[in-house]
């Protein structure tokens, strides 16, 4: 049994909206309870506004939890987190183009990410660890590179170095925020590569955070479905895409483009509608007003997590037996 | 068989730079039936979006069309001037961008702006305006309440939706989309997709569709053009093209991302970057990155060479087929 180095249990991030005298919340994030072993790719699928961003904003320690428990490492984050912690914990970002410093060479980010996280290397060890360290997300020669300027390299080089750079610092686990949703398609899979190789050969979990079910599958052991905030529906990775449960995964598979699939008529009168802005929600599913197996009990109660096979669990009222 | 609407013949563009002329779209040709989709699909800087701009007519400094014609019902676009140019923008042509989000002012309704386009290419009267605006807003599935919206009012499904609705105002005999997809999810993505075949298949308009993520159009598009480097490698019946890509090129992009059916396997995309466009080498332009490749690739350029309406551009294919 692998070690859990990431548990989250219960985890809430509101947001304010509206002027000063409007009151309401935002509900980002909302009770969302996963973990993450040692040696784990997890990927959090969802469309824009499920929270899958917030979620790891607020591991990263961008934001604060509302409410909830964070544990990393056996150590509780969620109130305060220290420089180690984001060290041990690093993020890549989605955009390359904007996520590196443009006046310095490239040896500058990472020998000074070194610096603060690895005391007591000397400068020639530094160096070469900075050397060592693109080598092993495929970017060689690595002296070469190091020399160059950002601009000098592609949108995948640039990627590929947002991964270098968080593993300057020995992480345990990386998020890695949509890190190849801005790379052209015919690239992406070289990145998808890079991440199981670190996990192959350096042994750091990765929180992969896609709106791609096809890449998830791909890359992660096992997979999140969120919707408006809330965790529907996870498990193995290949048993959710082989068989989804929740009905919001099954819209998500039917309309993944995919020329490998045959083409599938869906019942759409032009709009299949999208995520809601959950503000203050009443009790009930939230993914109720899209869904095609929707009853009276849906819109009044909220379903929980129930296992729906060995390996997996979904909350949907459809599913559990009366 | 009905005369082409859309007659492309070896259109080049070339981008002025430091360094000399960078040939962006170098002598690309083809046809495009009425009422037919032909979507064009390639990495990004191979051309596509030029293409579009050049057979558009919108290309600013620095670049500018240098070779070829663009007959548009047996005229030849290119050699107009712009104000009659301006008889067939909107009217017979209209272009969908990329960003509904920058393509739409944010300080106007949508009914305002719809009626703009009207006032700028027709005489109607405002009963007239009102009622078209009405019209179109209905066909693409948005309440006609929305005319009185603002942008940031609308989802981004709704937008582009939005953007569309506005380029079928004056009927066009052609719509041009530039990557009208990209900024969406992927269920709003599908609603659209299908909203574009629905409306073609009513009113009859051709569509030239560009994108870098060929699965979106995989089951919409009639033909596949691939556009590698500023020329089209290989053009023929989408499902072919899917099923038995005869480019190498068209072979890897295929073969570079990842599915949601059948069994997981490891992929490897597409190793190397596009050629530089300014000075360009002699023979293939794929030949540095080719797994293919032969000692003539490297010599001589290979032509796009048509079979069963199937045409590649490939040493190896046209070899074999001799």
């Amino acid at each position: 049994m692998k070690k859990i180095i990431l548990e989250v249990e219960g985890l809430s991030r509101y947001f304010r909206v509206g002027g000063l005298r409007a009151k309401g919340f935002l509900h980002a994030a909302d009770d969302v309870s996963f973990t993450v072993k040692q040696g784990e790719i997890v990927a959090l699928v969802g469309e824009s506004g499920s929270g899958k961003s917030t979620i790891a904003r607020v591991l990263a320690g961008i934001y604060k939890a509302s409410k909830g428990e964070i544990k990393f490492e056996g150590n509780s984050i969620a109130k305060n987190s220290d420089k180690a912690v984001r060290g041990r914990m690093p993020m890549v970002f989605q955009d390359p183009f904007s996520s590196i410093n443009p006046v310095f060479r490239i040896n500058h980010g990472l020998e000074r990410s070194l610096k603060l996280h690895r005391k007591g290397l000397t400068k020639l060890a530094r160096k070469a660890l900075a050397i060592e360290l693109v080598e092993k997300v495929g970017l060689t020669p690595g002296a070469e590179v190091l020399r160059r300027y950002p601009h000098e390299l592609s949108g995948g080089q640039r990627q590929r170095l947002g991964f270098a750079q968080a593993l300057a610092s020995q992480p345990s686990l990386i998020l890695a925020d949509e890190p190849v949703s801005m790379l052209d398609v015919s690239i992406r899979i070289g990145l998808l590569n890079v991440m199981k190789d670190l996990r192959d050969h350096e042994g750091v979990s990765i929180l992969y955070i896609t709106h791609d079910l096809a890449s998830a599958r791909y890359t992660a052991d096992r997979m999140i479905v969120l919707y408006a905030g809330q965790i529907v529906e996870e498990g193995l990775s290949e048993d959710v895409v082989a068989s989804p449960k929740h009905p919001y995964t099954r819209l998500l598979m039917s309309t993944a483009p995919d020329p490998r699939l045959p083409y599938v008529e869906i019942d759409e009168s032009g709009d299949l509608g999208e995520p809601p802005r959950v503000i203050d929600p009443e009790p009930g599913c939230r993914f109720a007003p899209r869904c095609s197996l929707v009853m009276d009990k849906c819109r009044t109660s909220s379903p929980v997590m129930v296992q729906v096979s060995p390996t997996n669990r979904a909350a949907c009222f459809a599913l559990e037996k009366d | 068989m009905s005369t082409p609407i859309l007659k492309v013949r070896e259109l080049e563009v070339e981008y002025a730079t430091p360094n000399g002329p960078a040939k962006a779209v170098g002598g690309v040709s083809f046809d495009l039936e009425q009422g037919e989709f032909l979507a064009i699909v390639g990495e990004s800087g191979c051309g596509k979006s030029t293409l579009l701009f050049a057979i558009a007519q919108l290309l600013t400094y620095p670049a500018a069309m240098v070779g070829g014609t663009i007959g548009f019902d047996g005229v030849d676009l290119s050699a107009l001037s712009e104000e009659e140019l301006r008889k067939y923008r909107w009217r017979d042509i209209s272009v969908v961008m990329q960003s509904a989000m920058n393509a739409l002012n944010p300080t106007l309704t949508i009914g305002a702006q719809l009626a703009d386009a009207c006032r700028a290419h027709t005489e109607w009267s405002a009963e007239k305006i009102a009622e078209r605006s009405h019209e179109v807003l209905t066909m693409v599935s948005i309440d006609h309440v929305h005319l009185k919206s603002y942008p940031f009012q609308l989802s981004g499904g709704m937008r582009q939706r939005a953007m569309i609705a506005m380029a079928l105002l004056l009927n066009p005999k052609l719509v041009i989309m530039d990557e009208p997809t990209s900024a969406l999810d992927v269920v709003a993505q599908r609603s659209l997709m299908s909203q574009i075949q629905s409306l073609r298949n009513e009113l009859g308009f051709s569509v030239l569709f560009v994108t870098h993520d060929m699965n979106v159009v995989s089951h919409f598009s009639d033909r596949l053009a691939v556009m590698y480097a500023g020329q089209i490698v290989e053009i023929g019946k989408t499902r072919k093209v899917f099923d038995e890509p005869l480019h190498p090129y068209s072979a890897g992009l295929m073969d570079a991302f990842p599915s949601l059916v059948g069994a997981p396997r490891q992929l490897l995309g597409i190793p190397g970057n596009p050629p530089s466009l300014v000075a360009a080498q002699p023979g293939c332009h794929f030949a540095a990155r080719c797994p293919l490749v032969m000692e003539i690739c490297r010599v001589n350029r290979p032509e796009l060479l048509e079979e069963d309406s199937h045409a590649v551009r490939c040493h190896l294919v046209n070899a074999v087929q001799v």
